[in-house]
């Protein structure tokens, strides 16, 4: 397998790595994937009182691309709304890094690992009120 | 050839070994104007009575190795067209006994494409289970004999895990009832004693390029005593008594040859030397938690050690290990997606599957290399599992197996 300088960039050096405290209200974790599948990604987000995502954290077991999609996620959403960062589409991730096509499943995985995120945020946010 | 890119370490010798320099010594004499490059069938000039002395040369000393007659050994392009021949082979021609075979779902593809084409013709055949360690428990092959089986294709060594099945076991089941028994030993030749004069194998199969000979050659040992009959693959000018037509290619068989007859005469010290650097490797690396041996080192050739480190995925380990060429059961080194079928096949959950890694070593790998490979593999699975969000749950405590995994 060839991979795009990018992919080996993130691979080599990944952007975001740990664990946030999952219980804390502002944070919203995604794990999306199975082990059987040969990937699991968990990403994590912070939210400030704007609703502007602070930080992202992520931690992924898997082949090179579904790591270096999470990472680059982590770089992604920061700075976004949760709005914004839902918007992220598999497609955007899959041609930043020049994913080749049968590694596509790693960036719908990203994608999903996103939208898990916001919605566990979202759902704390409810049992609060 | 030199180039000032240090090339990673080699430790993929179980897919192929690089030649050994006495066998390419030999094989350029059989090329060029000055050499003997003629044709073995040519019978009306020394051109063709010196490349037919060569090749008889070569087919004796393939022969030595297993303790066959040379008259039982037919070339072939590897080990892939010797399964095909033997088997389909052996179906068309005894079709009219019966048309049921056995095999196991550890064979090479070569032998189970083979018989996957025989279903589509018509013939059924049972797919045996293999125990956890990669071998096939004899009463339940027994049990998978039948009044109209007339095959059993059981391979010696397996390519992933280095298995080694107890073939003389078998041929003490196959031979009694009638049913022929082919053996595919492409990854055993020279690495574990094979005698055909005891052994009750009917056709096993060869390659040369897996133990330092060249690629593009192979043979089919064809047993002469009791006889063994085969509806020929290839058709042409008759040659290897019918059953393999085409020119016979000099310098491979000379190379094929070549590299046998070292195999005999280095057996020993090959075994010796792999076993030691094969201890050492996984001494390096089992106290890393979590550390689980895919198949049965008791029982099985040293030159192979495939290993599964938990929680970390297996491509992603190997583009750590850029520095090591080795393969991996992991899906995501295939083009298909899907981990290992032997890995699956005995029973491993996918995840150990997904996180394989095969270490295959040889007549040329260096006790420097091994501690090059095992300070890697340390860096590497140590990073992997920092990144690892299955490792975390591991340390917490979680049972990963009750866990809902949204499958995708």
């Amino acid at each position: 397998m060839s991979y795009s300088d990018k992919v080996l960039d993130h691979y080599e050096n990944p952007r975001n790595v740990g664990t946030m405290e999952k219980d804390d209200p502002n944070v919203g974790t995604g794990m999306v994937g199975a082990p059987a599948c040969g990937d699991v990604m968990r990403l994590q987000i912070k939210v400030g009182d704007d609703g502007v995502i602070e930080d992202a954290r992520f931690k992924t077991y898997g082949c090179g691309s579904a790591i270096a999609s999470s990472s680059l996620l982590t770089e992604w959403v920061k700075g976004k709304s949760l709005e914004e960062a839902g918007k992220i589409k598999n497609t955007d991730i899959a041609e930043e890094l020049a994913l080749p096509p049968v590694k596509i499943h790693c960036s719908v995985l990203a994608e999903d690992a996103i939208k898990a995120a916001i919605e566990d945020y979202r759902g704390k946010g409810k049992r609060k009120d | 050839m030199s180039t000032n890119i240090q090339r990673p370490i080699y430790m993929d010798y179980a897919a192929t070994t690089p030649v050994d320099p006495r066998v390419a010594e030999k094989m350029v004499q059989y090329l060029t104007p000055d050499g003997e490059f003629g044709n073995p069938a040519s019978r009306s000039h020394p051109y063709g009575w010196n490349a037919e002395a060569a090749v008889e040369d070569a087919r004796k000393q393939i022969a030595d190795l297993i303790n066959a007659n040379p008259k039982e050994i037919v070339f072939t392009s590897g080990a892939t067209e010797s399964d095909n021949l033997a088997i389909k082979g052996v179906a068309h021609f005894y079709a009219k006994k019966g048309k049921h075979i056995v095999t196991s779902k550890t064979e090479h593809k070569a032998v189970l494409d083979s018989c996957r084409q025989l279903e589509r013709e018509g013939f059924e055949v049972t797919y045996l289970d293999p125990e956890p360690n990669g071998l096939i428990d004899l009463a339940k092959l027994e049990a998978a004999l039948r009044e109209d089986t007339i095959l059993v294709s059981i391979m010696h060594v397996n390519n992933e895990l280095g298995v080694i099945q107890d073939i003389a076991a078998i041929g003490e089941l196959t031979r009694p009832r009638g049913i022929l028994f082919h053996v595919d030993a492409a990854q055993s030749a020279g690495k574990t004693e094979i005698d055909l004069s005891t052994m009750k194998v009917d056709l096993m199969s060869f390659s040369a390029h897996k133990i330092y000979g060249p690629k593009g050659i192979g043979a089919l040992f064809v047993r002469r005593k009791p006889r063994v009959r085969l509806e020929a693959q290839m058709h042409g000018g008759g040659h290897e008594r019918g059953m393999r037509s085409g020119t016979l290619a000099t310098h491979q068989i000379v190379g094929m040859g070549e590299a046998f007859r070292i195999a005999r005469a280095e057996l020993e010290k090959d075994r010796a030397h792999i076993t030691r650097l094969r201890d050492r490797l996984y001494d390096g690396v089992k106290d890393l938690e979590e550390v689980y041996i895919n198949g049965d080192m008791a029982q099985g050739v040293p030159n192979v050690l495939n290993i599964s480190f938990n929680f970390v995925e297996g491509e992603s380990l190997i583009m750590s290990l850029k520095d090591i060429a080795v393969s991996s059961g992991s899906a995501c080194t295939s083009a298909s997606l899907e981990p290992s079928y032997v890995l699956r096949a005995l029973g491993r959950n996918d995840e150990l599957a997904h996180s394989s890694i095969r270490f295959s070593i040889g007549r040329f790998t260096t006790e420097e290399e091994i501690d090059h490979a095992i300070s890697h593999v340390r860096k590497a699975i140590a990073k992997l599992r920092e990144l690892s969000p299955l490792w975390d749950m591991y340390k917490e405590g979680i049972d990963l197996s009750q866990v809902k995994w949204a499958a995708h």
